[in-house]
C-alpha cells in the first residue's frame, strides 16, 4: 500500500469537520507554524521537500515563494487556485469536499510564510456546494481561534475569503484568474510582470493549486526532509490523480510519485482494470492539454521499462514518444472510442474556451475544431490531416498564454500516434460513421529498440 | 441581449444589498470591482437571470460603468442573460464524459423535455444545454442545476426521469421552492 498523507484520514467519518479533523491532528501545522517557525523556516521546509506546484506546470513551490517581492508598506497575497477545469482533473473538488480543512490549514501556514494578511480561494462557480463548505470551514476556524487578529498570540493576523468563478477555464490561468478576481473579465495578462513582482491589485502575489497548498500541511508536520523520501528522483511526495475514462474504478488516488503507470491502471489498489473487459487503447495522462499516448508507449518508455507515474518518466521521450504528469487528470480510452472524435471534442472545448486575445490561438481553434469536425463527419480530405498539424504549429509558442499551447498538443499528439485512424477517417467516410476504428495495432508491444553499435 | 424583452424596473431588496455589502467588506478599499462576480451570481439566483437594468443597478451599486458589467457577464458562460426554464440542466459535454456516454444523455434529455438545447418548455419549467468539464469526470456523465448547483452523477436514463419527475413534483406543490 502507498502511503496517504493529504487523505490519510479520509474514511474516518466526520473528517470534514472541524472536531474530527482536530481530534486527527488536524491545525498542529498552524500551531507549529505560528509558534516555532519563522516565515523562512517554512520557505526553507518547503525548498526542501521538493514540492511542485499541482496545478499542471510543476515549478518548485519553495522557489515560487522565495521570489515573492516584500516591498515596504504594500500588502502581499496568496490566491488559492481552485478553478479546477481541465478536462480529467477533479481531486480539487474532491479535497474540498471530503477534507475542507486540510485546504484552509494550509492556506493560513502558507500565507504566514509569505507574510499574506490576507487569501484568497478561487473556486470555479458550479462548486457552489463546495464554496458554502469551505465558507462553514473557515468560520470554524475562525471560531476557534485560528483565523483574524493576532493568531495564537503570534501576532500575525489573517483573514481568508472564499471568491466564485464566473465559469470560464482560461479563469484557471494564473494570472486571468488574478484580472477574474478584481472583478474583470479573464484576459490573461503579458508576463511579466510576474505575479510575484505584480499580481492582485498590482500587489505581490502568489498563485498555487488547492493541493499544493494542502501539502504545505504534511510537509510542516513532518519536515521537507521527510516528505522529500517519498517519490523518486525531483518527483518527491504523493500526488493526487483524478481517474476516468473507461475504467472499473474511476476516481480520486492518492499515489506515492513512482507508481508503474500498469500498476496504477491494473492494479486492484488504483483503477482496477479497464471496464467491461476492454482492453485499453490510449491514454491522457495529465489532463487534457498533455499529448494522447497509445497503449503501448503510456505503458513502457521507448527502450522498453516500465512507464512511472512520475514528472520525468511521464515526459520521457519528449513528444516523440512521452507526455506530462500536469494535472494529474488520468483519462483511459477503452478499445472502442474514437481518437478522431475526442481529439474534435477537445478542440471544440479550447475553442470554446479562448479568451480570443491572441489571433492564432482564437483563429486556429476554431480552424481546428472546424477540419476535426468535417473528419469525423466523413468530409474530410487527406490533406486536412496535414492542414491541422500546420495549424497545431502555428499555434504553440506564439500566444500570450499556455492555453495556446494546451490546444494545439493534444491534436498533434493525437495525429502523431494514431494518424492511421484519421486516414481511415477520409478513406471509409460511410463506415467510419457507423463504426469505430477499433484497438488497431495501438497496443502491441513496442519494437526492440535498435542495437547502437 | 438585444432582442430579449427586458423588465422595465429591477429592485434589490434590502436583504440582498445586505449580502452585496458583506460581499464588498472582503476587498481593500476602493476595490469593491472585486465584488462582480460574487454579485451576479447572487442577481442570477434572485430574479433567474441577469437582465440589462439589473446590470445598471449592480453598476450603480458598485460604482462602476454599466459597460464594466455588460462586458464581465457576457464573458462568463454562467450567467443567463435570457430568461431560461425554472431549472436549468447542465449537462457537461467535454471528452472524458462522452467516453462513457454524456452525448446519449443529452439526447435523451432533448427528447424528453421536447425543447432543443438553450430554449424553454412551454410550461416554463425546463431549460437545457452542454456546458464543459464539471470537474467530476470520475462519476461521468454529470449534469448540475443551478443556483446551488447540485450535482447529479452517474447519469442513467431512469436516473434522469426521476429527475425531472421529482423537479416537476416539488414545484408543483410549492411553486416558490427551485
Ligand atoms: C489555460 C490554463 C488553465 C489552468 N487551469 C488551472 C486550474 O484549473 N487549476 C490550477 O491549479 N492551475 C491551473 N493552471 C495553472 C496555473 O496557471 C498556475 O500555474 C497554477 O495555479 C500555479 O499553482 P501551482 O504552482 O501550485 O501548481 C492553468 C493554466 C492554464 C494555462
Ligand atoms: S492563448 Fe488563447 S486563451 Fe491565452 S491569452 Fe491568447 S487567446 Fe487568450
Ligand atoms: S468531462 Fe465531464 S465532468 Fe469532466
Amino acid at each position: 500500500m502507498g502511503r496517504k498523507i493529504l487523505l490519510e484520514h479520509i474514511n474516518v467519518p466526520g473528517i470534514n469537520t472541524f472536531d474530527v479533523y482536530r481530534q486527527k491532528g488536524g491545525y498542529r501545522a498552524l500551531e507549529k507554524a505560528l509558534k516555532t517557525m519563522s516565515s523562512d523556516d517554512i520557505v526553507e521546509e518547503v525548498k526542501k521537500s521538493g514540492l511542485r506546484g499541482r496545478g499542471g506546470a510543476g515549478f518548485p513551490t519553495g522557489m515560487k515563494w522565495s521570489f515573492l517581492a516584500k516591498p515596504e508598506g504594500k500588502a502581499r497575497y496568496l490566491v488559492c487556485n481552485a478553478d479546477e477545469s481541465e478536462p480529467g482533473t477533479f481531486k480539487d473538488r474532491y479535497l474540498m469536499t471530503y477534507i475542507p480543512h486540510l485546504l484552509v490549514e494550509g492556506m493560513i501556514v502558507s500565507s504566514f510564510a509569505l507574510g499574506a494578511n490576507t487569501s484568497y480561494i478561487y473556486v470555479r462557480g458550479e462548486m457552489m456546494p463546495q464554496i458554502r463548505i469551505l465558507e462553514k470551514a473557515i468560520a470554524e476556524a475562525k471560531a476557534a481561534g485560528f483565523l483574524g487578529k493576532n493568531i495564537l498570540g503570534s501576532g500575525f493576523d489573517h483573514e481568508v475569503y472564499v471568491q466564485p468563478g464566473g465559469g470560464a477555464y482560461i479563469c484557471g490561468e494564473e494570472t486571468a484568474l488574478i484580472e477574474s478576481l478584481e472583478g474583470k473579465r479573464g484576459n490573461p495578462r503579458i508576463k511579466p510582470p510576474f505575479p510575484a513582482i505584480s499580481g492582485l491589485y498590482n500587489c505581490p502575489t502568489v498563485v498555487n493549486n488547492v493541493e499544493t497548498i494542502a501539502a504545505v500541511v504534511p510537509i510542516v508536520n513532518d519536515g521537507g526532509d521527510e516528505y522529500a523520501k517519498i517519490g523518486i528522483g525531483r518527483s518527491t511526495g504523493t500526488k493526487l490523480i483524478s481517474a476516468s475514462g473507461n475504467l472499473n474504478k474511476p476516481g480520486v488516488y492518492e499515489i506515492e510519485l513512482g507508481v508503474t503507470v500498469e500498476d496504477f491502471i491494473y492494479s486492484d489498489e488504483y483503477c482496477g482494470g479497464i471496464a467491461n473487459g476492454k482492453r485499453l487503447k490510449a491514454v491522457v495522462a495529465g489532463g487534457s492539454s498533455v499529448p494522447i499516448l497509445p497503449a503501448n508507449l503510456i505503458l513502457k518508455l521507448a527502450n522498453g521499462e516500465n512507464r512511472l507515474m512520475t514528472y520525468e518518466s511521464l515526459s520521457d521521450g519528449g513528444f516523440a514518444t512521452g507526455t506530462m504528469l500536469g494535472s494529474g487528470g488520468f483519462v483511459a480510452f477503452d478499445e472502442d472510442q474514437c481518437i478522431v472524435r475526442n481529439t474534435w471534442n477537445f478542440s471544440r472545448f479550447y475553442h470554446h474556451e479562448s479568451c480570443g486575445q491572441c489571433s492564432p490561438c482564437r483563429e486556429g481553434t476554431g480552424w481546428m475544431e472546424k477540419v476535426l469536425h468535417r473528419l469525423e463527419y466523413g468530409h474530410g480530405k487527406l490533406s486536412d490531416i496535414d492542414l491541422l498539424v500546420d495549424v497545431s504549429k502555428k499555434i504553440e509558442g506564439n500566444t500570450i498564454c499556455p492555453l495556446g499551447d494546451a490546444a494545439a498538443w493534444p491534436v498533434a499528439s493525437a495525429i502523431r500516434h494514431f494518424r492511421d485512424e484519421f486516414e481511415w477517417h477520409v478513406t471509409n467516410p460511410k463506415e467510419a460513421m457507423e463504426r469505430n476504428y477499433g484497438l488497431a495495432g495501438y497496443a502491441d508491444p513496442l519494437p526492440k529498440p535498435e542495437e547502437v553499435m | 441581449m438585444l432582442n430579449i424583452a427586458q423588465p422595465e424596473q429591477v429592485v434589490f431588496k434590502p436583504e440582498l444589498i445586505t449580502k452585496f455589502n458583506e460581499i464588498v467588506a472582503r476587498y481593500p478599499e476602493g476595490k469593491q470591482k472585486s465584488a462582480l462576480l460574487p454579485i451576479l451570481h447572487l442577481v442570477q439566483a434572485e430574479f433567474g437571470w441577469v437582465s440589462g437594468p439589473a446590470m445598471d443597478k449592480v453598476a450603480e451599486y458598485l460604482d462602476i460603468k454599466p459597460i464594466e458589467v455588460y462586458e464581465v457577464a457576457t464573458f462568463y458562460t454562467m450567467f443567463f442573460l435570457k430568461p431560461l426554464g425554472k431549472h436549468v440542466l447542465e449537462v457537461c459535454r467535454t471528452g472524458p464524459c462522452c467516453l462513457v456516454g454524456a452525448e446519449k444523455i443529452m439526447k435523451y434529455i432533448e427528447q424528453k423535455l421536447g425543447v432543443k438545447e438553450g430554449e424553454v418548455t412551454p410550461d416554463g419549467l425546463f431549460s437545457w444545454r452542454g456546458v464543459e468539464c464539471l470537474a467530476a469526470c470520475g462519476m461521468a456523465p454529470v449534469l448540475q442545476i443551478g443556483p446551488e448547483y447540485k450535482f447529479h452523477e452517474n447519469l442513467t436514463e431512469a436516473k434522469i426521469d426521476e429527475l425531472i419527475d421529482s423537479l416537476r413534483l416539488t414545484t408543483a406543490v410549492n411553486p416558490q421552492i427551485s
